[in-house]
C-alpha cells in the first residue's frame, strides 16, 4: 500500500517511513500494554460484522486522522489483555480501552518524528461501535492503511493527512 | 509504614487503572487512590482531601492536564507533592511545558512498570 514519496502543500512526504513508524509503534503499544506484539499482515482489510472504531483528529503540522478499525471480538480481547478483566461485550471499557489504544498508537507513530513529536497535536479519541456505519475522511494526499495480526486477529491502522505550513 | 495516597487524573477510567496497576507494581504501597476523570475533577478532589502523589495525563476535556497543574499552583493546593505527568505527548516542548508549569517527572505512553519505578519512586523518597 506504500505510496512512495508524496506531495503536498509544496512538501515531499515519504510515506514508507511514515509506514515503518507505524509498524514499529503499534508494535511499541501492543507489545508495552498487552504484552503481545503484532506485526503486519498481509491481505485485504475484513470489513462488516460487528466492529468498533476509534478517531484520533491530526491538527497542527499534520491535518488528518488516524482511525483503528477491528472486529468486536478483537476489541474484547485488546481490552481483557490491558486491563485483565474479560468483558462479556463492547461496553463502555472495551470502547475506552480502544480509544486508548487508538490514542497511544498515535502518540508513538508521531513521536518518532521530531518535527511530528512537538509540531503534530492530536485530539481525544472518538469511538464508533456497531454493525452498520461507514467512516469519510477528507481526501488527503498522503493515506496509510496498514494490516496487523494481533494473536489470531487482525485489525487495521488507517493515517489520513496532509502537511500544513 | 503508612501507604501514599494517589490521585490519578486522566478522562480514561482504563487508563486510570491501568496506570494504578503500574503503581502497585513498581513497588509502590498504596494506601489510597482517588480518580479524576478531568483536571477540574483533579482540583475538587485535592480540594477534599490530601494526597502524596499526583499523576495526570494531559490531553483531557474539561481542563487539559497543563491548566490542571497551573491551577495547582496558583491556588496552592498540593504544596510539596510530586507530579507525575503521563501522557502519549512526547515532544521536547511538551516536556519542557509540563515541567515549567509544575510537574517533577515526565512519562510517555505506552509505559512499563519499570519505567514507572524509575520515574516515581525517587520523588517519594523522604529528603
Amino acid at each position: 500500500m506504500s505510496q512512495g514519496t508524496a506531495v503536498a502543500a509544496g512538501k515531499p512526504v515519504n510515506v514508507a517511513r511514515f509506514e515503518e513508524y507505524l509498524d514499529r509503534a503499534t508494535n511499541e503499544v501492543f507489545s508495552t500494554m498487552m504484552g503481545v506484539g503484532c506485526a503486519p499482515a498481509p491481505g485485504e482489510p475484513a470489513m462488516g460484522g460487528e466492529s468498533i472504531s476509534a478517531v484520533i483528529g491530526l491538527a497542527g503540522a499534520l491535518s488528518g486522522s488516524l482511525v483503528l478499525y477491528t472486529s468486536s471480538e478483537a476489541a474484547m480481547r485488546m481490552a481483557e489483555k490491558m486491563t485483565g478483566i474479560a468483558p462479556e461485550e463492547v461496553d463502555e471499557m472495551v470502547r475506552d480501552a480502544i480509544g486508548e489504544v487508538c490514542n497511544m498508537v498515535a502518540g508513538a507513530w508521531k513521536g518518532f518524528d521530531p518535527s511530528l513529536a512537538s509540531g503534530c497535536l492530536l485530539s481525544t479519541p472518538t469511538v464508533v461501535a456497531g454493525t452498520s456505519y461507514e467512516l469519510f475522511s477528507q481526501k488527503a494526499p498522503v493515506r496509510i492503511l496498514r494490516r496487523y495480526l494481533f494473536e489470531t486477529l487482525t485489525f487495521t491502522v488507517t493515517i489520513t493527512c496532509e502537511p500544513q505550513g | 509504614m503508612s501507604g501514599t495516597t494517589v490521585l490519578i487524573v486522566d478522562d480514561s477510567s482504563v487508563m486510570r487503572k491501568i496506570v494504578e496497576r503500574a503503581l502497585r507494581q513498581a513497588g509502590l504501597n498504596l494506601e489510597k487512590v482517588v480518580e479524576a476523570g478531568s483536571g477540574r475533577e483533579g482540583l475538587d478532589a485535592l480540594e477534599r482531601e490530601p494526597v502524596g502523589l499526583i499523576v495526570s495525563d494531559i490531553n483531557m476535556p474539561n481542563m487539559d492536564g497543563l491548566e490542571f497543574l497551573r491551577q495547582i499552583q496558583s491556588r496552592g493546593l498540593a504544596q510539596g507533592v510530586p507530579v507525575v505527568m503521563i501522557t502519549t505527548e512526547s515532544g521536547e516542548e511538551h516536556v519542557r511545558e509540563a515541567l515549567a508549569a509544575g510537574a517533577q517527572g515526565y512519562i510517555r505512553k505506552p509505559f512499563t512498570p519499570d519505567q514507572v519505578r524509575e520515574r516515581v519512586l525517587p520523588l517519594l523518597v523522604p529528603a
